[in-house]
């Protein structure tokens, strides 16, 4: 094998395979002390202290999308959303609060970040998580690019769900469209001139995912929202820990018409791009039908949709059924890059 | 742009119950003919497309679809590469495509030279290069103009709408049909069938590989890149294989004619001429080469600047790329999954060999797709 790289480069940011071997090198050895519940070693999308019969979920984010600005939102509900959501997907679905912590370059415009604060505000009450304490930091022109914002959440819950859960038999549902979000930043950073709406769907998810786990209780038996790296990074996480093998039915992934567009133009596929409004879900069998009525009933999961099975054989691997073939899902090794030939 | 009603229209040639009797027909074909056999084609998109479907699961195991030698970009020669590398080093404002940048010359990529200071840009089109020199017209700008005909074309169009005087090409262009007479005559590859890139017969037309099939006894068909065009592709070419039949078959009538885009072939002859030269990996191919006719010589790269080769040959050559096995993938008497670097050492993030640099590579198509791991049913 190759020796460990020297320099952190973008790939290690990306929510693939790089990123999650710098976490496993530098801070999982660095922190890997046990506790009772969820911690770094398990590296799932936040961490599970006991107290008492009850759980309390933490999680931590930091914001830096470019632009600022996208269609459907911008960094500001981002901040809410991604640490909301990330609650969530612990089974933790009723935050109790936020912080939030900024880091402003000098010069950063005052009007942009009151667009920027209200724009959290209004997703903070979406959310029903209030921002409760925070840090604010100035740093010298050029010494960082606009504004960072760290947020963290923490809840309670009475169950937690893991990205680790899935087993033989499991239906894989996704909540809605995939690859928006990603296609919309694409769009806009590069200034493709596309045709139709490539909308982000960046929303705080958790109300969906009260009603999954309300519908299909100790049923819905793993969950993982499909954020850096998209869907494939996320099914190839869930389907390692989880030791099953996952057949995902291509034509079956709900996909909106410019997405499909837009992605084959720029020779990417849908399933390696950012969403962050959505959720994937292991659910047993008996309880598909259930979960997914109750996902389609919430106006943010009207396009869930099941989209495919764990297996016993192949564990760690995803195959994809294309409808015309078969193979399988590679997950992404640096950034998504726009095709350039 | 690729507006959603054209997409739809694409969507037609995915559809499952079309694959399935393809597939089924394909199955009954290679069965009745009783042995294994080997078809081979010559285009990266072509082989996206297989890998991307997943079309090998359904294919049968006694047929071996081959991928020969269809990258552009990984058959542009070493010394070809080293060219670039000398201007590029001598100061030279070098403009190309972005495959190109990573793609190993005897000692050093334009990457490598880019790292050490060289001016090397990224364009989409010969027509960006022109632009990009129009925009500065006290400095000389070098196009390394790269790709088959379908992109020569292209070259050869902004060559005659009068570029400014500072714009010269440094062209590595490629012409198919001479290299297919090359990988037919191979003993090694036994290929009986050619699978012939769609997008390139809408330029060259069919009836071009008509004396091909005379002489080589080996039927050609042109399909599209949807997985139906492909597979109804070598449905065809099976069917002739089973009756012994070597003919030319059009299975992409919805673009391609039997004489072409003849005013784009003019375009292209006025400008470039065929000489012999070597293929990365394959071998020398007569004809194979495009270069400026002597016309265009006062805006031939070539001819217009000294270009000291051996001004590299003090570089060591990296010692991974002696294992590099790119010439035989691209022969079609390996596949990836053989060579040891694959996946591990040799990766797109970075590559040792030509075939994983470029999007059109066999090494980065198969390693961006699973490889071609048993998943028959």
């Amino acid at each position: 094998m190759r020796t460990l790289d020297e320099r952190i480069a973008m790939k290690h940011g990306a929510g693939g395979r790089a990123m999650r071997t710098l976490i496993e090198q530098v801070f999982v050895e660095a922190f890997a002390a046990p506790i009772d519940g969820v911690g770094l070693a398990d590296m799932d999308d936040g961490a599970a202290f006991r107290v008492g019969d009850r759980w309390l979920v933490i999680t931590t984010d930091s914001h830096v999308v470019m632009p600022r600005f996208f269609p459907g939102g911008d960094i500001g509900r981002l901040a809410i959303s991604g640490t909301v959501n990330d609650l969530s997907m612990m089974g933790a679905a009723e935050p109790l609060g936020l912080t939030c912590a900024v880091v402003i370059e000098e010069g950063f415009s005052r009007e942009e970040l009151l667009t920027i604060e209200r724009s959290m505000r209004d997703a903070a009450r979406e959310a029903g998580a209030p921002v409760v304490t925070g840090d604010t930091k100035v740093m010298g022109r050029g010494e960082l690019d606009g504004i960072i914002i760290n947020t963290t959440g923490v809840a309670f819950c009475d169950r937690i769900v893991r990205d680790s859960g899935l087993r033989e038999g499991d239906r894989i549902v996704v909540t809605g469209t995939i690859g928006d979000h990603g296609i919309a930043v694409m769009s806009k950073r590069n200034d493709l001139a596309l045709e139709g709406d490539l909308v982000s769907d960046v929303a705080p998810i958790n109300a969906l995912v009260r009603a999954a786990l309300a519908a299909g209780g100790d049923a819905v038996t793993a969950m993982k929202d499909p954020t850096r790296g998209g869907l494939a990074s996320a099914l190839h996480e869930m389907a390692q820990k989880s030791k099953v093998g996952v057949v995902i039915d291509e034509p079956r992934l709900p996909l909106r018409t410019e997405v499909r567009a837009a992605a084959e133009l720029l020779g990417i596929d849908p399933m390696h791009i950012a969403n962050e409004g959505k959720a994937v879900m292991g659910v047993r069998p008996d309880a598909a039908d259930r979960v997914l009525a109750a996902l389609r009933a919430h106006p943010l999961g009207r396009d869930a949709a099941v989209i495919g099975v764990c297996v016993a054989e192949r564990t760690g691997s995803i195959v994809l059924d294309t409808g015309v073939g078969r193979r399988l899902l590679a997950e992404l090794d640096g950034e998504p890059m726009p095709r350039i030939c | 742009m690729i507006p959603s009603s054209a997409l739809t229209r694409e969507l037609k040639f995915r559809d499952p119950e079309g694959a399935r009797a393809l597939a089924s027909s394909l199955a009954r074909n290679v069965a009745a003919i009783g042995r294994p056999v080997s078809l081979m084609h010559v285009c990266g998109s072509h082989e996206q497309a297989i890998a991307r479907y997943g079309l090998r699961a359904t294919f049968p195991r006694d047929l071996n679809v081959i991928m020969g030698p269809g990258c552009p970009v990984c058959i542009t020669d070493t010394p070809e590469v080293d060219e670039a590398v000398v201007l590029a080093r001598r100061g030279m404002r070098i403009v190309t495509y972005g495959d190109m940048l990573r793609v190993p010359g005897s000692s050093l990529s334009l990457a490598d030279a880019q790292a050490a200071g060289a001016r090397i840009e990224v364009v989409y089109g010969a027509l960006q290069a022109v632009e990009l020199a129009r925009a500065s017209p006290n400095e000389p700008l070098v196009f390394f103009a790269t790709g088959f005909e379908t992109t020569a074309v292209a070259t050869a169009a902004v060559i005659l709408d009068d570029p400014p005087p500072n714009f010269f090409v440094l062209s590595a262009h490629k012409y198919i049909p001479p290299v297919m007479e090359i990988v037919a005559e191979m003993p090694e590859t036994r290929v009986e069938g050619f699978l012939a890139a769609g997008h390139a017969a809408t330029i060259t037309g069919y009836a071009l590989f008509e004396r091909f099939v005379e002489r080589h006894r080996i039927p050609v068909v042109v399909a599209g890149f949807e997985p139906l065009d492909i597979l109804a592709g070598l449905v065809q070419l099976v069917e002739f294989v089973r009756e012994g039949r070597a003919e030319v078959r059009n299975c992409y009538p919805r673009c391609v004619t039997r004489d072409g885009n003849v005013r784009a072939q003019a375009k292209l002859w006025r400008v470039f001429r065929p000489i012999g030269g070597k293929w990365r990996g394959i071998a020398h191919v007569p004809n194979g080469n495009l270069r400026l006719r002597d016309q265009w010589a006062h805006l031939d790269a070539r001819r217009r600047f000294p270009i000291d080769l051996a001004s590299l040959w003090d570089n060591a050559p990296p010692e991974l790329a002696q294992r590099c096995r790119c010439g035989d993938i691209m022969a079609g008497i390996t596949s990836p999954s053989a060579c040891t670097l694959f996946g591990t050492d040799c990766t797109p993030e970075a590559p040792v060999g030509a075939c994983m640099v470029s999007t059109e590579g066999t090494c980065r198509i198969w390693h961006q797709y699973g490889g071609v791991p048993e998943l028959r049913r």
